[in-house]
């Protein structure tokens, strides 16, 4: 600094003499133009990108518009009605075809006289997910044991039948479409929880057995992709098994999935277990509760609310493998999609897009309501931490 | 009355713990040793049963099958153990591209998600939402048969701007073919990448002696292009181009990519790179605002905030996960057997199985694969993070 000063002429201090003059009050700060302003017209570089983001919707949005709802076929009969005629230059989705074939698509080749027992399945798993999914519901104590004991035993008997009570076997061969799909989520979502607790519980026991046994398990579970241990349920379990009981290929891809989700939701669970402080831990032993109680009333009721967003997280993502069970050849709503795409009776350029937008529809729906519950909850929970 | 004086009771050996815990890890093995052996002793009736043969002597028997597309040379007339070979450089060749372009494409939306352009942040959120939340499934086959497969005809390709050929049996595009002195251009490449790294060691090495800064970047990104560009000049381009010629029925020469890895490639980029974006943005805010406003107050500028404060700090939190993401796409390559790309799963679990019907060795064999990828995976993980653990406080 001294030397800088000594160079030129300054003996005198840089100290201003005058005030300057006050600054023009900004011209905008509220109202539409000034946020315009402030959020896409602030630098050169951001008016750039704001062009280039609006060339983009420019040429994406209307073409979409216009294949989903104004060039699109809502009522026809087949084929004929959703290709290009001369009086129908432009044809957008095919939704006659989805409407035909929304029965296939819900309910497979399940029974039509036995439909009912399906709908009543979906309302009763409406109702469970919505007591258990409702904070300040009544009796909200019960909605679990509802959801994840009462509601498995009901909807076995329901969907597989029990001749007994005057309700015809079903065989799952011929079940299909959403019906698949659930069962598949919903019996991933009951078992992979009390599973991946005993898993995570295992996986932190001071046991070495327990521990390796637990450790091989997730970590084998976790470094291979799902296709594999769906490709081990449906061809090596047969053969695990003795030769009288050769498991439905339902179920064999159903304890794939269960056991896929249950090493993953042991790792969510771990993460909740992890985050309870060591006191909690040793005020239950200083109170003197056994091992189940410490973890049953104290660690677990914590470590699983707190885990809540993560667990719905990892519900979405098991929600969207189960349409890998299209692989091994089960019947699941993509599979139906696929299956009515290639018949002849509806086959049309546009009738694949079709049923995938309609799937993605059905999707995208149903994750975002869980990403949305889960964001939810985790606000929720924040607040009452910062209590 | 005092405690301490009378004897401690005896407790039951049933509630010893050190006896519990050796009765429970017993049981336990007890337990899995039993089905194991159930298991084994199933799996040897059932097999003699129906007359399926053991062991991996299939290994070296002929595979009788044609693959689309083979990165080492392989014939029906190859042993099963080299279509083996075939399917995991397939699965490896789209692994490797999809990371190097899921990277790009992620760190790109994930920078944009926190851009304070209104439009731009919102587009890049629509974008992760909508993609995250679609089965990657579903993706690929939108991609694959209402996309690719809805392209015209060879007869009407689509011709593309520099001699490529787009139609429903794929990408077709001109394909370099090395003349004399293609190995000088290709030796300058590799000079030019150690010379760079080697440079930037040297330069870490010395401005932590001297305190002395090199322009790190800027000689790194000279040497990588400028040293091959030189070599290029000075060899005189010694590439050719084979074009691909369109004729009515079928396309010759060039370099074909298969629509189905076309598909898988594209799913998996853009499935992933809305993972990869979460990660990048959830690193970048996890850098506190008092480092960016502690850098503002040392007077670095914006760029320098970024590259010296915040991108060291957030590249910490962002490794781990990002690992995760680039095993999460290695395994999700696994759906090729969906759309028939001759990945590992594919032609291993798919073809392989069904001709020796050896579902046992053929499914442990390729779950060993995909296991050791991860283990070898996640080991250089962790050595990577004890790495950096350590440079924290």
């Amino acid at each position: 600094m001294s030397d800088m000063a000594g160079t030129n002429d300054a003996r005198k201090p840089f100290v201003r003499e005058a005030p300057l003059a006050a600054l023009p009050p900004p011209v905008r700060t509220d109202g539409v133009l000034a946020w315009l302003q402030r959020n896409l017209f602030s630098s050169p570089l951001n008016i750039g990108l704001t062009l280039v983001c609006v060339a983009l919707l420019v040429w994406a949005v209307p073409p979409f518009v216009r294949f989903m709802l104004i060039d699109a076929v809502w009522d026809g009969a087949s084929r004929a009605d959703c290709l290009v005629t001369d009086a129908r230059p432009a044809v957008g989705a095919c939704w006659a075809f989805v409407i035909e074939r929304i029965n296939f698509f819900t309910y497979g080749f399940y029974p039509t006289p036995d439909r009912w027992r399906v709908d009543l399945f979906f309302l009763l798993l409406a109702v469970g997910i919505g007591w258990l999914a409702w904070l300040d519901a009544p009796a909200r104590r019960w909605a679990l044991v509802n959801f994840f004991v009462v509601l498995p035993i009901v909807s076995f008997i329901l969907l597989v039948g029990w001749p007994a009570i005057g309700l015809p076997v079903v065989p799952t061969e011929q079940w299909g479409g959403i019906l698949v799909t659930i069962v598949v989520s919903v019996v991933g979502i009951v078992f992979s929880l009390p599973l991946g607790v005993l898993l995570a519980l295992g996986r932190r026991s001071t046991m070495p057995a327990v521990r390796l046994v637990c450790v091989v398990f997730i970590e084998f579970i976790r470094g291979v992709p799902l296709i594999t241990i769906l490709f081990m349920a449906s061809l090596m379990l047969p053969l695990f098994v003795p030769d009288t009981w050769s498991p439905d290929k339902l179920l064999r891809a159903l304890i794939g999935i269960a056991l896929f989700a249950s090493a993953y939701m042991a790792e969510v669970v771990r993460a909740g277990l992890q985050a309870i402080p060591r006191g909690q831990y040793e005020a239950a032993q200083a109170l003197g509760l056994s091992y189940t109680r410490t973890m049953g009333l104290i660690v677990l009721p914590q470590a699983l609310r707190i885990t809540i967003p993560n667990i719905v997280n990892s519900y979405i993502a098991l929600f969207k493998d189960t349409t890998l069970v299209f692989v091994v050849g089960i019947f699941d709503f993509l599979n139906t999609i696929e299956a009515a795409r290639l018949d002849p009776k509806w086959s049309t350029p546009v009738t694949g897009s079709t049923g995938y937008a309609f799937a993605a529809l059905f999707y995208f729906t149903l994750c975002m309501a869980m990403s949305r519950y889960a964001l939810y909850m985790e606000r929720r929970l924040d607040v009452s931490a910062n209590r | 009355m005092s405690i301490a004086a009378t004897a401690r009771p005896r407790t039951p050996l049933t509630h010893n713990p050190r006896v519990r815990s050796v009765v429970y890890q017993a049981v336990l093995c007890a337990i899995i040793a039993f089905l194991a052996w159930g298991a084994i002793s199933n799996v040897i009736e059932n097999l003699t049963r129906t007359g399926i043969a053991t062991g991996f002597g299939f290994w070296n028997n002929t595979a009788g099958f044609e693959i689309s597309q083979a990165l080492i040379s392989y014939s029906a007339a190859s042993t099963y153990g080299r279509a083996f070979w075939v399917g995991l450089t397939n699965t490896l060749l789209v692994a490797a591209l999809g990371i190097v372009f899921a990277t790009i494409l992620g760190f790109v939306i994930g920078v944009a998600r926190l851009s304070s352009n209104w439009l731009v942040a919102s587009m890049a959120g629509g974008y992760v939402e909508l993609v995250r939340n679609l089965p990657l499934l579903l993706q690929l086959l939108f991609w694959y048969n209402a996309v690719l497969k809805a392209l015209p005809a060879v007869a009407t390709s689509v011709a593309l701007p520099g001699g490529g050929f787009l139609n429903n049996r794929g990408l077709y595009l001109p394909q370099p073919i090395a003349q004399d002195g293609a190995g000088i251009v290709l030796a300058a490449c590799v000079v030019a990448v150690i010379g760079a790294i080697a440079f930037r060691f040297w330069a870490r090495a010395r401005q932590r002696r001297t305190g002395a800064q090199a322009p790190v970047l800027t000689t790194m990104a000279g040497l990588i292009v400028g040293l091959p560009a030189v070599a290029l000049l000075a060899t005189g381009f010694p590439f050719t181009f084979d074009y691909p010629e369109a004729s009515r029925f079928n396309i010759r020469g060039g370099m074909e990519l298969l629509p189905e890895f076309t598909a898988l490639l594209f799913g998996l980029v853009t499935y992933t790179a809305a993972f990869i974006a979460e990660v990048v943005r959830a690193g970048i805010l996890s850098v506190s605002k008092g480092q960016t406003e502690a850098a503002a107050s040392l007077g670095l500028t914006s760029g320098q905030t970024m590259r010296f404060v915040v991108i060291p700090q957030a590249m910490r939190v962002i490794i781990p996960p990002l690992t995760n993401q680039y095993l999460n796409l290695t395994k999700n390559s696994s759906l090729a057997v969906a759309i028939g790309y001759p990945d590992l799963v594919q032609i291993f679990s798919g073809t392989v199985l069904n001709q020796t019907g050896q579902a046992v060795e053929v499914v442990v064999i390729t779950m060993a694969v995909y296991l050791a990828i991860s283990l070898v995976t996640s080991l250089l993980m962790n050595l990577y993070n004890r790495r950096v653990m350590l440079v924290d406080r």
